[in-house]
């Protein structure tokens, strides 16, 4: 270690508070912290350190001014961790400026820096351009049917959108080419949007094939019928067969999406308002084969 | 790291002034499950406490400018963590693409017509 008082660059008879002021000023210079980019400053920062832990313990100056101990005996100063090791690596993060910069601030400053390159030097920049990425939300059937959809992007354009028939929930559509603009020869960046589905009122979906709960009356379960059942392309007639009872599940082949079924779970709805009729003739009923519904409930 | 520890690192720097720090979200340490006002201080808190330390006592700035210096400091680690990531990311690119990119960061700011 060299000379601590040429280090600090104070004379010899220097005062206490000549030294503290020269240390101040030094590490004003110094500090690695507020010096990331200088490789020397951590080595300078901790030879004043060194230096000014040695002069100002008036003890160990003493023997130092006497030659009984060299300048090597202040390198002892205790080993301690710089912010600026932590601050550069991404787990600096923890502690990132509130105030973020914008994206486009970052690709303003590049963009002109590019710019600037290729126009004279020769070295042309080129990059391919940012993804962006969108979200949109299509109802059920436009998810189940496909359909055309127009995004409008935050600077005012707009951005067709093919959604493919039997899109699901959360999958995302690459649009090539609609992203971010590149740099020099380098090709525009891709869309990438993030589809959500809203549920529908009475149609669910499991794979490609649609469920739906459809009330009958008593009268067409017990007697069978023709009714009319909503399907993802429109009203077909399904036949409800006789004696159907509540969670009778019925196939409509080829009505689900691209080749799925559709599934009919028939619910038996009774009469709401007075049937006295129907009353009686229930009191009055024997039936000729009576049987216990919850007889597979182990009841009696 | 508790902050009894870190306070024994520093000749003067007593648990109130180190309180009003994290108060003040100068140091961001994890809150400890054992209680209210108990911290865990990572490698990283403990470096910068160090960093505020010298700030205070040896460089002599005001308490008042202290959060200023350090949100300045905070976007500075910023910028250079994200040069950092761009450096990574180009050190794959074709050299020509590198050299140009690498020549811009090198004269950053200053015109060069």
């Amino acid at each position: 270690m060299d000379d601590p008082y040429e280090i600090l660059g104070v004379k010899r008879d220097a005062k206490a508070d000549e030294l503290k002021s020269a240390y101040r000023k030094l590490v004003k210079l110094h500090h690695p912290d507020l010096n990331p980019g200088k490789k020397e400053a951590e080595d300078r920062f901790k030879a004043v350190t060194a230096a000014y832990d040695l002069l100002s313990d008036v003890e160990k100056r003493g023997r130092f001014d006497r030659g009984e101990i060299d300048a090597s005996g202040a390198e002892s100063a205790p080993e301690r961790p710089f912010y600026h090791d932590y601050g550069d690596a991404p787990g600096g993060r923890k502690y990132r400026s509130s105030a973020q910069f914008d994206p486009d601030d970052l690709a303003s400053i590049f963009g002109q820096a590019f710019n600037r390159r290729s126009g004279g030097s020769g070295a042309e920049f080129s990059a391919q351009g940012a993804d962006a990425y969108y979200s949109l939300s299509v109802s059920f059937l436009d998810a189940a049917m496909g359909a055309k959809r127009r995004l409008t992007l935050p600077d005012g354009q707009s951005l067709d959108v093919n959604i493919p028939a039997g899109l699901q929930h959360g999958q995302i559509l690459r649009l090539a080419g609609k992203g971010m603009p590149g740099f020099g020869k380098g090709g525009t960046g891709d869309a990438l949007i993030e589809v959500s589905v809203a549920p529908h009122a009475f149609f669910r979906r499991e794979g490609r094939d649609i469920h739906v709960e459809l009330p009958v009356t008593l009268q067409e379960a017990v007697l069978g019928a023709k009714v009319e059942t909503p399907t993802i392309k429109g009203p077909v007639q399904l036949t409800v067969p006789t004696h159907a009872t509540s969670g009778t599940r019925l196939r409509l082949k080829g009505r689900g999406i691209a080749g799925g079924d559709q599934f009919v779970t028939l619910k038996v709805m009774l009469p709401t308002d007075e049937e006295t009729e129907l009353d009686t003739f229930l009191k009055n009923w024997e039936p000729h084969h009576p049987f216990d519904p919850r007889k597979h409930m182990g009841s009696k | 790291m508790k902050i009894a520890a870190v306070v024994a690192l520093f000749p003067d720097l007593q648990q109130v002034e180190l309180t009003t720090w994290i108060e003040r979200r100068f140091v961001r340490p994890e809150s400890s499950c054992e209680g209210e006002g108990e911290w865990v201080f990572h490698e990283i808190d403990v470096a910068r406490v160090h960093l505020i330390y010298d700030l205070r006592r040896n460089l002599d700035v005001p308490d008042d400018t202290l959060p200023l210096l350090l949100s300045v400091l905070d976007q500075l680690y910023d910028l250079r963590r994200k040069l950092n990531a761009v450096s990574d990311t180009v050190a794959g690119y074709p050299p020509e693409l590198r050299d140009a990119l690498m020549a811009v960061i090198r004269d950053g700011g200053q015109a060069d017509d």
